[in-house]
């Protein structure tokens, strides 16, 4: 494993990017960051800008009209990197299939390397899945 | 030979990035355990660097780009070339030369001058905005800073040597002990906090309302050689203030360098708990504090001074 790998696991900075949510899995991640569950205890961090971001957090069910805005984000965050998708909508639009607003899933226009389930997916179910993907990366 | 070992390994370049990394895990473990919680690990400033050293470059297409590179590099060679001239007044205070004072200030000025640039040449709304910022809050704290250091210039008879000023107080006690270097000591903790870009003077960098500020644009190498900046700035102008206001610290043996840098680290720690417990001013609320209040104060301060205060 490289130096480089070795210091991304151990200090992975997160860009939170809601594509049509209803703003309960971003609160849910706000929570892991809280007192209770601090994530900043391995070196997760939340950052303003996606030009510092090693993680792309993707929420909500992609409507029609934030396709070319993710596109132009996910363009600007640096590589390596990783996209994983939160939350039932953001896999397969959940409550709202069917609807004229959203008709491709996040993972038709972004190469999402994980999946979250759940509405909203617990925190504890969210740090799961960084202590997989830190698993993953590391071999 | 020992000039080279003091340049390059103690206190030089090595140990200054050392303490800068040290500092920098100060400040976000006694955050977290300000907020109740556990905090990042000691190593977390050195991972960050590692992993930014190693990300993928990106220029803005707006922006222009040798200005975008040389930006960073300017801003880290003024914060080393500021800790140097630090680091050798304290080590060999009869060496300094006549008004290195007055070119430590401006060197301090060196990395906010090129965050501005940097800022500007980035193409970003954002970041133009947060440089903007940035050179007014510049005008209110070098007022501020100026007058401080008036103070202890006064206080020392006189002189713009940092050396002279390390010999009155070993002699005579330490400038902060008196009513107008406290007062001085109290006004230059608080443009410090603007200079380091710190909560309640943090508008230039604000996270939560223009995303970094400054720094928005960047990534990579270029990122992480601004982060060392600030951590560097972090560490030696609490060590500025050590050396102005309480003795500085003596490199007779290890125990008296451990307690010079406790003291510098009591500084950064009030600093910290002040970043913690307030909320950010807006621009126009900084710039009346400092010309209005702080002015007074510092004009004061001078007074006390002269009168022997």
């Amino acid at each position: 494993m490289s130096l480089k790998i070795q210091a991304l696991t151990r200090s992975i900075w997160v860009y939170h990017l809601a594509t049509g949510s209803c703003n309960n899995c971003d609160i849910e991640i706000l929570d892991c960051i809280t007192p209770r569950f601090d994530l900043e205890r391995f070196g997760i961090q939340l950052v303003g800008s996606p030009c510092h971001a090693d993680a792309l957090l993707v929420t909500g069910n992609m409507t029609t009209k934030n396709i070319p805005r993710v596109k132009a984000v996910y363009e600007q965050v640096p590589k390596p990197n990783v996209i994983i998708a939160i939350g039932t909508c953001a896999l397969d639009h959940g409550m709202f299939d069917g609807s004229y607003t959203s008709r491709v899933k996040v993972d038709d226009i972004l190469p999402v390397d994980f999946y979250v389930p759940g509405c909203p997916p617990k925190p504890e179910g969210m740090i799961a899945a960084v202590a997989k993907l830190i698993a993953q990366l590391r071999q | 030979m020992m000039d080279t070992i003091n340049i390059l390994i103690f206190p030089g370049l090595i140990f200054t990035i050392i303490l800068a990394l040290f500092v920098a895990w100060v400040d976000r473990k006694v955050t977290a355990r300000v907020q109740w919680r556990v905090g990042p690990p000691l190593l977390q400033p050195l991972f960050d660097f590692t992993k930014l050293m190693g990300k993928e470059t990106m220029i803005p297409g707006q922006a222009t780009a040798w200005l975008f590179y040389a930006a960073p590099i300017m801003a880290l060679t003024g914060a080393l070339v500021f800790s140097f001239t630090l680091w050798n007044a304290n080590l060999y205070p009869d060496n300094s030369m006549v008004g290195d004072l007055i070119v430590v200030v401006y060197l301090a000025m060196i990395p906010s001058v090129a965050f501005m640039l940097g800022g500007l040449v980035s193409g970003s709304p954002h970041s133009v905005l947060g440089a903007s910022r940035e050179i007014k809050l510049l005008l209110g704290d070098e007022l501020i800073i100026v007058m401080a250091l008036m103070v202890v210039i006064i206080q020392s008879g006189g002189s713009i040597k940092l050396g002279a000023i390390l010999d009155y107080q070993r002699t005579y006690g330490a400038v902060a002990w008196s009513p107008s270097g406290m007062i001085a000591l109290i006004l230059a903790i608080l443009a410090m906090q603007a200079k380091l870009a710190l909560v309640p003077f943090d508008m230039s960098e604000a996270e939560t309302e223009i995303m970094g500020g400054t720094l928005v644009a960047y990534s990579g190498p270029l990122l992480a050689f601004f982060k060392l900046t600030q951590w560097i700035m972090r560490a030696m102008l609490p060590l500025l203030l050590v050396h102005c206001f309480w003795g500085g610290i003596i490199f007779s043996s290890w125990v008296s360098i451990l307690a010079g840098l406790g003291k510098l680290l009591v500084f950064w720690v009030i600093m910290i708990l002040i970043r913690n417990t307030n909320p950010r001013v807006r621009i126009d609320q900084a710039l009346k504090f400092f010309t209005v209040w702080g002015g007074c104060l510092g004009v004061l301060a001078m007074i006390l001074a002269m009168l022997g205060y």
